[in-house]
């Protein structure tokens, strides 16, 4: 694979409360650019894994390494300004606040002028455009002005991915970005997702196969907290062990 | 009837024009912070108060300060999110401070109010340092416990706070020097009425600048706050400090215009009663305060003229009525006949 | 035996008295908050309806004592049902503002009522000269009423964790404030365990509010004045518990009575001092779950 740091390492990344342990000695790289998918079944610790890696939960044990410098203890904030970002799986938006204004918010933290207790935040032009730019790349600029709650599900979650790249990511871990969406939708979230930066390394976190296998170009298979197997689409698509406990699991249903 | 289709013909109208989108958009988004013309109406009212009821100058004179400890308690809430049952704590802090150098041979009003601001937004500081890592109910008995406390060490340093009897002998010098605290109460009214607007301004300025933007997304989800990097701690502390130098001067500006300082000034009372006036105007939106408070100090003084004790029975009724049937206050009903107004 | 021992002891004594109304109220808080995430700060009202139901049948109608409690608890217990169903259960886990504004807007309410009803003065308990006396026991002299209180009290706290601990109802309650979604797929019909725990919340607070109406006098300002401590206990013993309020009753009990005796220019402000310090410790409460 590629030299170089890797644009998001852990290294025998573990957490366990008390008895229960989500992530066992997790060895993971999130190459520069990649595009990734971290499936597994219900509770094999996924969304642990990002909160981990996040800072949302602090580990038990290991290393994460962000563009090859380690960020194992640095707050969550600091994570998110060095351009480690995430969505999540329920969408956790400002509901009642415009779209631009959900957009607006991160980019002027990215920006450093949240803090700005002075200047009305209408003469920050350079965040409003930007914001604006964001949404219009996304389709979403006919709703700008709408607050978030008065949007279809799907719209939701596209905004949702608009504020992760208000802050200008380095890496996106998405957090099952369809989630909830009726099927009928989930083609414009795709597009958008394939539409991303090749600069940006993605990390998808998804239960649907069939959108696993049209993002990713590399699969981690995690099961209770281990890392089962790991390559690319093919490979995992064919591997008996993942066939047992996870597409076996699905199509048994 | 006639108003009710005017109603609904504007909704249709809202409903059916098309979006706003490119530059036009950004201009509608950037220009939110202008002011509007309704938001001299208070002001106006104020002087037409002035002008109509000469007779009630005091009561109009508490009601402005109230206002500010209002403003100032809307910050903390209905910006950060912040449930308090202690904002009494700056109030009575200020009114402290300046009734106490009033006291003491320094009746100079102004620099009472600034004296009045800094301590209180240093106990706010102080006290926000510790407490406002803590959430949901251990965070709203912290706020409960500072303002106990402070109730508890007034009430018993007597000898200089005159505990239980309140605080007395306070000589307030002229305004400038000029401007005497009178029987009628004019000085105090117009002393109010500026140092309201000044304030006013300030924190005018403060919901709508990016620091007050980011405020309203803590209240609205704290997880996304975090998520895009929003040091919110420090944010929620340094509103939390600003509305204590806040509620400190419109302790000071009741305790200037009264020349009485009492413990009640600290109470859970005091905390509670300014959560209803909020309520009652609309939570989080620079004008409840404006609404809420004039409404629940008129119909005080109305009802306990005719029924001093029972007036509490009224006010609880009310408080159980509103949240039951009228979450957002007045202005909540205004927006649900008028969504346009979703501004004010 | 040294004067300052026994007054030791007596201050200890009468600590321990108090403890046990303030366990007794703050009981059925605990639960109510653990469980139902409800902020209920009209609490105390239940309290003093007990009180004030007890004095006003002792004091009007001459009924002896223990008949006026019972009747006060079984009032009150019935007549917290209809509260919890018309106001309380719509805001149960909901926005902390919309309860705290509720229960202040009831705190109002029933303190003028009882204005209204019974004036502003404080309630007279008017003891029988049976129970009106003093005790000597070892270190001195002690109330005749506070030994009753104690007993009283203790009895009804063993009943109580013999109940929860036994009983089918105390394995729902205990169920319920572990984990309510589970206890909810188990089948069990969470609204009417809310009810009956909240009546019996409410009954208890009642049995304390007028057992202890000596401690803590009963006057319309009850719910309102005595609410820090009330909080205060179920802060300390964490939420949900019904055995860590006991010990924090017992903590703020004896240190309130120590602090009032040997320091009385302090007045309160150790134990408001005391809390803030454990809050800022252990946020859960000493005895609470993280």
């Amino acid at each position: 694979m590629s030299s170089g740091p890797a644009a998001l390492e852990t290294r025998g990344l573990t957490k366990s409360f008390g008895a229960l342990t989500v992530a066992n000695m997790i060895d993971f790289r999130l190459e520069q650019g990649a595009r990734h998918a971290l499936i597994g079944p219900n509770g094999a610790g996924k969304t642990s894994f990002v909160n981990l890696v996040t800072g949302a939960l602090s580990p038990s044990g290991g290393h994460i390494l962000f563009g090859g410098a380690d960020i194992t203890t640095l707050p969550q904030a600091v994570r998110v300004k060095r351009g480690l970002v995430r969505t999540f799986q329920v969408t956790q938006l400002f509901r009642g606040l415009s779209l631009l204004e959900n957009v607006t918010l991160a980019v002027c933290e990215r920006r450093g002028i949240g803090g700005d207790l002075r200047r009305p935040a209408g003469d920050h032009r350079e965040a409003i455009d930007e914001a604006y730019a964001l949404l219009e790349k996304m389709g979403l600029a006919k709703e700008a002005l709408r607050p978030v709650a008065t949007l279809a599900y799907g719209r939701q979650r596209l905004t949702e991915v608009t504020v992760a790249l208000g802050l200008a990511p380095k890496v996106l871990l998405l957090d099952e970005p369809a989630a909830g969406v009726p099927t009928g939708e989930t083609g414009r979230i795709v597009e958008a997702i394939e539409a991303l930066s090749p600069e940006i390394a993605l990390l998808i976190i998804e239960h649907d196969m069939d959108l696993v296998f049209r993002l990713a170009r590399r699969i981690t298979v995690l099961v209770q907290g281990r890392v089962l197997v790991e390559g690319p689409p093919a490979k995992i698509a064919a591997d008996p062990q993942v066939r047992r406990v996870y597409l076996g699991e699905r199509a048994a249903r | 009837m006639a108003a009710a289709r005017f109603i609904r013909a504007r909704l249709i109208r809202a409903a059916e024009a098309p979006p706003i989108v490119g530059p036009a958009a950004i201009e509608v988004f950037a220009r939110r912070h202008r002011l509007r013309p309704y938001e001299a109406l208070p002001w106006l009212t104020a002087l037409g108060a002035y002008v109509l009821f000469p007779g009630y100058l005091p009561l109009a004179a508490q009601t402005l300060a109230t206002i500010l400890f209002a403003l100032s308690a809307d910050l903390v809430l209905g910006y950060a999110g912040i449930v308090t049952l202690g904002q009494a704590a700056f109030f009575g802090t200020g009114a402290y401070t300046a009734g106490i150098l009033a006291a003491n041979d320094w009746g100079e009003p102004i620099t009472g109010l600034f004296a009045a601001a800094v301590t209180a937004a240093v106990i706010g500081f102080l006290s926000g340092l510790l407490i406002l890592r803590s959430s949901g109910l251990t965070l709203l008995m912290q706020t409960l416990v500072v303002a106990a406390l402070l109730r508890e060490a007034a009430n018993k340093a007597s000898a200089i706070t005159g505990g239980d009897d309140g605080l007395q002998g306070m000589q307030v010098w002229p305004i400038f020097g000029h401007f005497e605290f009178g029987l009628f109460g004019r000085t105090g009214f117009f002393y109010c009425l500026a140092v309201l607007f000044l304030c006013w301004l300030i924190v005018r300025r403060l919901v709508h600048s990016p620091f007050g933007r980011s405020l309203t997304g803590i209240r609205e989800n704290v997880a996304r706050m975090h998520a895009i990097g929003a040091p919110v701690f420090w944010r929620r502390l340094t509103v939390y400090t600003i509305s204590a130098g806040l509620a400190g001067i419109s302790g000071a500006l009741i305790a200037q215009t009264t020349s009485f300082v009492g413990l009640d000034s600290l109470g859970l009372e005091r905390s509670g009663t300014v959560l209803i006036m909020l309520i009652i105007g609309g939570v989080g939106r620079l004008y409840g305060a404006f609404i809420g408070v004039p409404l629940y100090m008129i119909a005080q003084d109305r009802f306990s003229s005719i029924d001093p004790v029972y007036w509490y029975f009224w006010i609880g009724l009310l408080m159980v009525l509103l949240v039951t049937f009228a979450r957002g206050g007045v202005l909540g009903l205004v927006d649900r006949f008028w969504p346009a107004g979703r501004r004010l | 035996m040294s004067i300052a021992f026994s007054a030791g002891l007596s201050v200890a004594f009468h600590g321990i008295a108090f403890a046990m109304v303030l366990y007794l109220i703050s009981v059925g808080l605990s639960v109510t908050m653990g469980m139902m995430g409800f902020v209920n700060l009209a609490h105390g009202v239940f309290a003093m309806a007990g009180g004030y139901v007890m004095t006003g049948l002792m004091n009007r109608w001459g009924v002896p004592l223990p008949l006026s409690l019972a009747a006060a608890t079984v009032a009150v217990a019935l007549a917290s049902l209809p509260i919890e169903r018309l106001l309380y259960r719509r805001l149960y886990g909901g926005d902390e503002l919309d309860q705290v504004l509720l229960t202040m807007g009831l705190i109002f309410m029933s303190g003028a009522a009882a204005q209204y009803l019974f004036g502003a003065l404080q309630q007279p308990l008017r003891l029988p000269p049976s129970l009106n006396g003093g005790v000597r026991l070892g270190f001195g002299e002690v109330p005749v009423y506070d030994m009753l209180l104690i007993g009283c009290g203790a009895g009804l706290v063993t009943a109580l964790w013999l109940g929860i601990e036994r009983s089918r109802f105390g394995a729902k309650i205990r169920a319920a404030v572990d984990n309510l979604r589970m206890a909810q797929s188990i089948g069990i019909d969470t609204s009417r365990l809310f009810a009956l725990t909240f009546a019996l919340g409410s009954g208890l607070a009642a049995f304390g509010g007028g057992l202890g109406a000596s401690l803590i006098t009963i006057a319309p300002g009850y719910a309102l004045d005595n609410l820090v401590y009330f909080l205060i206990v179920v802060a300390i013993g964490g939420l949900g518990n019904i055995r860590g309020p006991f010990f924090a009753a017992l903590l703020v009990g004896v240190a309130d009575s120590a602090c009032k005796y040997l320091i009385p220019q302090f007045g309160a402000f150790f134990i408001y001092a005391m809390t803030m310090a454990i809050l800022l410790w252990r946020p859960h409460g000493l005895f609470g779950r993280a």
